[in-house]
């Protein structure tokens, strides 16, 4: 198989990704991105599938304004290939990195490239929300729904309710409600005593003073058009026998319920760090987002040289943060490369830290205002944690008493981890029942040794990746 | 009864369309949706069972990650709905169970 | 939890073993069951752990082919099996899955095939039990419709069985505590100090007293055989492994490299690389084992891959084990082998009486680390 070589690979076409892109082209590097979504955009600036007369006053400003990214992306001369996975990644030789990519999943072409640099601006997904009945048909995510709005113009039936914390919770019924729909109720664990907590950081979420502007207009627009809140939520359970049929929960002394068949779920976004830990890659645990972060430079140049992380998926901030996060990144690999401008490289980076001091102090202040509660993060023992393997916080709590207290006997043991899902949905879940049944700190627990394939392909593409060499014998 | 469909199309989105099949009954879906769409707006929640088949199991994230909407497609098993394009004459079941290879 | 052993008369515990995996957990289930106070000093959650890299196989044919005391070894620890799988379950409603289909071997190149068949044919003569049988392309189309049909050949042996490499691990731990043992995990051990009549094991908790001190920490042991007058000469032997979704159930029979769970997943493997102390995978080599499934059932071409790990072996310079008494530190043990599924019931029902000072089973004799002294 031929491979060929690039500059610099930059895995993701969101906000980071094409930012960085265009920068990096900027500075006279090649530039290949791949990103495994049928269309270049990345999750915030998704928006083609929905009616055109509706994208503005549905998307807002924000979206809309990726649409001159999108532009400078298509423009820079970059090589971009959607609709393609990155399923590996090795150090060659050299200092050079070697990718293995497929087209449809693997289904279609597969092909190694070879690359001087890496960027990684895989994003973020969703933080795993175990409830009781969350596995039911009929239970998903609110970024879940929100892509489906964006990419299909679908959207839920008014009966659906929104569960959880986090601003996209009020940002997708705020958006339905431009669209000229409603949802039931909203469910939100946050209560006036997060609101106390999070008054320290008000001063410098004020740096964002748009952002927190337009978040108060969001809840006032909710209130004039009379969509329910209910606050101070805590246990909560999805009912329902073969899919959803309705939520209970708590709310302070009072207990209720709401009849639905659509319950869509939302605790913020973490970093997705599956590639970033399969190559190895020092993580740390933030203990105020209650997730695990590669560990970065100013820059974005991980622990491992030759691969920088930007965007999300270095530290969760919203898509404005990613886009000079991106540039940074493409600076520094430029200069890495010998291509670089010390004057334009400081000039930059003043402006960037400045352009993200607002969205960071926002996200600080919204973090502790959305905090995840210890019932979310810890479930209760009859709560699937690993909805690939059907294993419950209960099975996972019975061996630590037997004295398997890490992730990855854990992981042995039950098979959390091994699914389809390659842990994304139930690692964070598997470390933080273990910190609470150890007495430990998640930091210490630690998380899934993970190695490729970053995601699930056929064994025929693994084998035709490269080419075939001895096994080696072992003696008797 | 028909399926119940838990997301409705928004006025607009749904030009131009193609013509697939969703567990043999016909549906003309608008060419933009995916697999998993396709399936949400004709109300098959479910994408199949889990491996074991025991329960239902239907898309969460719709954004390539939980693997919770594989689907059979054309034929081959376990397919990943949401990231997949449908494209005419397309034929969607649902997974039952695990795959047989042949 | 141990304590430092106030008791200056006696020792907290009888037996210390050194090592939690499959070695380790095998030798000190046996002894706990016989009523000897054990315990166990583990390591922590991301150390080598050979235990948790293995394809689970419970395999005799071909072993010992330049040592057949060692084939009979694994055969009899194999005709254990069956009754030590059944117990394990029986102690801790663990199922370790174990069954013995027999197994094959399938091959595609001439030369590997010759030397197969030429070991074979050494251990037949030398003890009419080690049967084997020699199939043709024919044959093997009638036994596994499923496999392809550009096959030199094959070969069969009734002795091979399989189970659940991790489950086994889980069992052991649970039916181990269960017996009386005390687990300590992530407290590897720093160092052993003989002492007149019994050892002090030294971990980061500090110092615990026990008679004797079995060193099962595979690589691990290393670096503490010396302090007990012993050596491990083990070197670490990598092997990369790919694990495919859940299939419905096609093989019908265990094949050396290619084995289907209860699940319906299947284990695809291996290598045999010595890297030192690297388990990190590599696409070659991945691709390497992937051609090696495809060769014999070319379904599995489109069989989804979900994950590839690389684990080393604990590898002895004959591969054969090393179960070794310290000459000059009566007590001390040295159990070192890359066979540690299939040899778990001779580990815990012949080896660990062994330690409890019973009489040595005969095959120790060739078991000794001097055997690699010039």
């Amino acid at each position: 198989m031929s491979t060929e070589r690039w500059d610099l690979l930059i895995i993701g076409a969101g906000p980071a990704g094409m930012a960085g892109a265009v920068t990096a082209r900027e500075r006279g590097l090649s530039v290949l991105v791949v990103d495994e979504a049928p269309d270049a955009g990345g999750h915030f600036y998704r928006g083609a599938g929905m009616p055109a007369v509706l994208r503005e006053p549905v998307l807002g400003a924000d979206v809309l304004a990726g649409g001159a990214l999108i532009e400078a992306f298509a423009a820079c001369g970059a090589e971009c290939r959607p609709g393609t996975l990155v399923w590996q990644l090795t150090g060659g030789e050299g200092g050079e990195w070697c990718a293995m990519l497929a087209e449809d999943q693997g289904a279609g072409r597969v092909c190694s490239v070879q690359a001087g640099a890496v960027l990684l601006a895989l994003g973020a997904q969703e933080r795993p929300f175990p409830v009781s009945g969350w596995t039911l048909p009929g239970a998903m995510g609110v970024g879940a729904a929100q892509t489906l709005m964006k990419t299909q113009g679908l959207v839920p039936v008014p009966e659906a309710v929104l569960v959880g914390g986090g601003p996209l919770l009020y940002l997708f019924a705020y958006q339905l409600l431009q669209a000229g729909r409603r949802v039931q109720a909203l469910l939100e664990t946050s209560s006036a005593g997060a609101l106390w907590a999070a008054l320290p950081r008000l001063p410098r979420a004020l740096l964002g003073l748009g952002q927190l502007a337009k978040g108060l207009r969001i809840l006032a627009a909710l209130r004039k058009a009379g969509i329910p809140r209910i606050r101070g939520v805590g246990k909560i359970e999805i009912a329902g026998s073969t899919c959803v049929e309705g939520v209970r929960f708590q709310a302070g002394a009072r207990g209720g319920s709401l009849a639905t068949p659509l319950v869509l779920l939302h605790h913020g976004f973490i970093p997705a760090v599956n590639l970033s830990r399969s190559l190895g890659c020092l993580h740390d645990w933030d203990p105020d987002q209650f997730c695990w972060r590669p560990r970065v430079d100013l820059w974005g140049q991980s622990s491992r040289p030759g691969i920088w992380i930007a965007g999300d998926g270095a530290a969760i901030a919203g898509a404005r943060t990613a886009r000079w996060k991106g540039v940074l990144a493409a600076l520094d690999i430029a200069r890495a490369a010998g291509r670089g401008d010390a004057a334009a490289l400081r000039a930059k980076a003043l402006r960037a830290r400045l352009g993200c001091l607002g969205p960071q102090g926002m996200v600080a202040f919204t973090d502790r205002l959305y905090r995840p509660p210890d019932w979310l993060r810890r479930p209760g023992d009859d709560v699937v944690v690993c909805r690939c393997e059907s294993v419950t916080a209960g099975e996972v709590r019975r061996l630590v008493q037997l004295g398997c207290l890490g992730p990855n006997q854990m992981k042995a043991f039950t098979r959390c981890g091994m699914g389809d899902c390659q842990g994304r949905f139930c690692g964070p879940t598997v470390s933080e029942l273990l910190a609470q049944a150890g007495g430990r700190t998640v930091a210490e627990v630690g998380y899934f040794r993970l190695r490729p394939p970053l995601k699930p392909v056929p064994l025929e593409a693994i084998a035709a990746a490269e080419a075939p060499v001895e096994r080696g014998k072992f003696p008797s | 009864m028909p399926p119940v469909s838990l997301f409705e199309p928004l006025p607009g989105s749904g030009e131009p369309t193609v013509a697939i099949q969703i567990n043999g009954q016909p549906h003309q879906v608008p060419a933009h949706y995916t697999v998993a769409a396709a399936m949400l707006a004709a109300g098959v929640t479910a994408c199949g069972t889990r491996p074991e088949g025991d329960a239902q199991r239907a898309p969460f994230c719709l954004m390539g990650l939980c693997f919770e909407c594989l689907v059979e497609i054309d034929g081959i098993p376990n397919r990943h709905g949401c990231m997949t394009r449908v494209s005419p004459g397309m034929q969607v079941r649902s997974m039952h169970g695990k795959p047989e290879l042949a | 939890m141990p304590d430092s052993g106030a008791d200056s008369r006696r020792p907290t515990y009888e037996v210390a073993v050194v090592g939690g995996g499959v070695i380790g957990m095998s030798v000190a289930y046996g002894l706990a069951r016989l009523g000897r106070r054990t315990v166990v000093f583990d390591g922590n959650d991301t150390a080598f752990r050979a235990s948790r890299g293995n394809a689970g196989l419970v395999w005799v044919q071909g072993k010992g082919s330049k040592c057949p005391p060692y084939a009979l070894w694994s055969l009899g620890s194999a005709d254990r099996w069956p009754l030590f799988g059944a117990q394990l379950r029986r102690e801790t409603g663990v199922d370790v899955e174990y069954e013995r289909p027999g197994g094959f071997l399938l091959f595609d190149r001439q030369d590997e095939w010759d030397e197969e068949l030429a070991g074979l044919a050494i251990l037949k003569a030398w003890d009419p039990v080690l049967d084997y049988e020699v199939l043709d392309p024919a044959e093997l189309a009638r036994r596994l419709p499923a496999a392809s049909r550009d096959l030199l050949g094959g070969t069969f042996s009734r002795h091979d069985g399989q189970s659940n490499p991790l489950a086994l691990l889980r069992a052991l731990q649970a039916a181990f505590q269960g017996a009386g043992g005390t687990y300590c995990p992530h407290r590897p051990v720093r160092a052993l100090h003989p002492r007149p009549g019994h050892f002090q094991v030294e971990t980061a908790d500090g110092i615990t007293e026990a008679g004797q001190v079995v060193l099962g920490a595979g690589l691990g042991n290393i670096p503490l055989a010396p302090m007990v007058g012993l050596r491990a000469p083990v070197a670490p032997l990598r092997g990369q492994m790919l694990v495919t979704e859940k299939l419905e159930p096609f093989l019908g029979c265990l094949v050396d490299g290619i084995r289907q769970t209860v699940s319906g997943s299947v284990v695809l493997g291996s290598s045999s690389e010595p890297v030192g102390l690297d388990d990190g995978v590599t696409a070659p080599i991945l691709a390497t084992i992937a051609r090696f499934a495809i060769t014999r059932f070319p379904r599995l071409r489109r069989a989804r891959v979900l994950r590839a790990w690389a684990s080393l072996r604990i590898m002895t310079p004959d591969g054969m084990p090393v179960y070794e008494p310290s000459p000059s530190c009566p007590g001390a043990f040295l159990v070192n082998s890359h066979s540690g599924v299939t040899l778990a019931a001779a580990h815990a029902e012949v080896l660990a009486p062994w330690i409890a000072g019973q009489a040595a089973p005969d095959f120790l004799e060739y078991c000794h680390a001097s055997r690699f002294s010039v």
